[in-house]
């Protein structure tokens, strides 16, 4: 309880900042990801056989791995949205900045105030351009109007679409292009301002421009932000990220740099995977 | 992903051509310049034409593998290894052509002693063993083969270094051998050089199998 009375009197102290101070704070938020010993089941399948992982702050990491071995499952476990899955069973540490996710006086709402994600396909409100944007801060309580338009723009501009779109902030985000509604998820992400940014395949659906666009922009946003991203193509887990870990059968099979991964990496089964003699 | 694979294995055939190709003219090139056959020279200079065109196919194929396949890992490895290797090979071809024509240009017959006195043949025999390890090594990925041919370029070096001495007094003994000795020291330099650009392609396989860089290391 007092540290639910803890949070809402921050996010007060928040609304009367001014704009630097809140970016200032945004800067210095560090969050360091620990796994220990993960495990997950849907009823009796096993999708997560025991993983270990430590993600370290504003780096880019990539979950690389054939379909169905679990590294969506892994993903989602950081912000608590395998909650909802029928059968969902979950043993094992997740700790964000030292605090277990996944006991009990955990506010979900809060969890993903500070992890934000990002999905394959772009779903945006069938609201406007800034109701969209300006959402998540509604929820939270905000009412200050100068201070939700600070924000909405704010993440328009980090997620690089502030110059499409702010002649037609009241028009319907699902007049956007498929790469435009994209960046406004994005966006709507960026506004609540959380320090961990999940992407689920963010651009599967996209053409290699607006996918320039989101790497782009993933490759600005890590120094603000921790950024996980699952992703099936090979050179852009290598383009983009810091990190690369390589999922298959629900096992971690490795984990490293980017750069050791796909120069020479130590397990034979990830040479074979990244060359694409199986998966 | 076959045809990748397929790809791969094209070059990797055109990469065993080349080092057999520039084999041959190494054998054709030293053949002869002990034994001053202008024809047999002339026919290295014509294969030329052949290590060029080879050259360039690999040089082609490697681009296109690189633009169409986005290799990783091994095959990233394997790609940067083969197309140093074919520069290399390539430039052993040019000094096999360049004995080749010293053979053809100088008209003159390099007497037995000098060559004994240089250790020709021993020098000869040594890059032979260089081009069978480095064969050994790039077919079978024999790391153990790749590193045995750095010993045998150190006996190169040494050699190299002697001829210096012997050639300048084999010439104080016979003024009259002046052109001759000056021929076989140019030739012995290019077998050096020869030598050099074998250790560099041991270096590349090494890279290739077991991503270790050699290149710029310090001399023990």
């Amino acid at each position: 309880m007092a540290k639910q009375i803890a949070i809402t009197m921050e996010t007060k102290i928040e609304q009367t900042l001014p704009m630097d101070k809140i970016v200032d704070k945004a800067l210095k938020k560090t969050h360091t990801i620990e796994v220990t010993d993960a495990k997950v089941w849907y009823d009796d399948f096993m999708a997560i056989q025991g993983i270990d992982m430590v993600i370290k702050p504003n780096t880019v990491t990539a979950f690389i791995g054939p379909s169905g071995c679990g590294k969506s499952t892994f993903l989602r476990l950081f912000n608590r949205m395998n909650d909802y899955v029928d059968g969902f069973k979950m043993e094992g540490k997740i700790k964000v900045n030292g605090r277990n996710i996944y006991k009990d006086k955990i506010h979900v709402e809060e969890l993903r105030k500070e992890i934000g994600m990002v999905f394959q396909k772009p779903n945006p409100f069938p609201k406007s351009i800034f109701e969209n944007v300006a959402y998540g801060l509604k929820i939270q309580g905000i009412k200050d109007k100068k201070l939700i338009a600070e924000r909405v723009e704010k993440a328009l501009r980090q997620a690089d679409l502030w110059e499409d779109v702010k002649d037609k902030l009241k028009k319907s985000a699902l007049a956007l292009s498929g790469g435009q509604q994209q960046r406004l998820c994005i966006a709507r992400t960026l506004a609540v301002e959380p320090s961990i940014i999940l992407m689920d395949e963010p651009t599967s659906a996209l053409d290699p421009i607006s996918t320039s666009k989101i790497e782009d922009l993933i490759f600005e946003l890590k120094e603000k932000y921790t950024i996980i991203i699952v992703t099936h193509n090979m050179q852009q887990a290598s383009r983009i990220s810091d990190f690369t870990a390589f999922f298959y059968l629900g096992k971690l099979i490795e984990f490293d740099k980017t750069k050791k991964i796909f120069t020479n990496p130590e397990k034979q089964q990830t040479e074979n995977y990244i060359t694409g003699r199986f998966g | 992903m076959a045809n990748a694979t397929y790809q791969r294995e094209v070059i990797n055939q055109a990469g065993f051509d080349m080092l057999t190709l520039c084999l041959s003219q190494i054998e054709k090139a030293k053949e002869a310049f002990v034994n001053h056959d202008s024809d047999l020279a002339e026919e290295v200079m014509n294969i030329e034409n052949r290590v060029n065109a080879l050259d360039i196919k690999i040089e082609k194929d490697c681009e296109k593998f690189i633009a169409l396949y986005n290799p990783v890992a091994i095959d990233l490895r394997f790609i940067m290894a083969i197309r140093k290797m074919n520069f290399d090979l390539e430039r052993i071809a040019d000094h096999a052509y360049g004995i080749a024509k010293y053979v053809v240009d100088v008209d003159k017959e390099i007497p037995d002693n000098l060559i004994k006195a240089v250790e020709f043949d021993e020098m000869f025999a040594t890059i032979m063993d260089m081009f069978e390890l480095v064969h050994d090594a790039y077919e079978n990925k024999n790391v153990k083969a790749a590193r045995k041919v750095f010993k045998k370029d150190k006996i190169l070096d040494k050699i190299n270094v002697n001829s210096f001495k012997v050639i300048e007094d084999e010439i104080k003994k016979e003024n009259a051998i002046i052109a001759e000795a000056l021929v076989l020291f140019s030739v012995v330099k290019k077998f050096e050089r020869v030598g050099d650009l074998l250790k560099n392609i041991a270096e590349e396989i090494i890279f290739y199998i077991d991503a270790e860089i050699l290149k710029h290391r310090r001399k023990k």
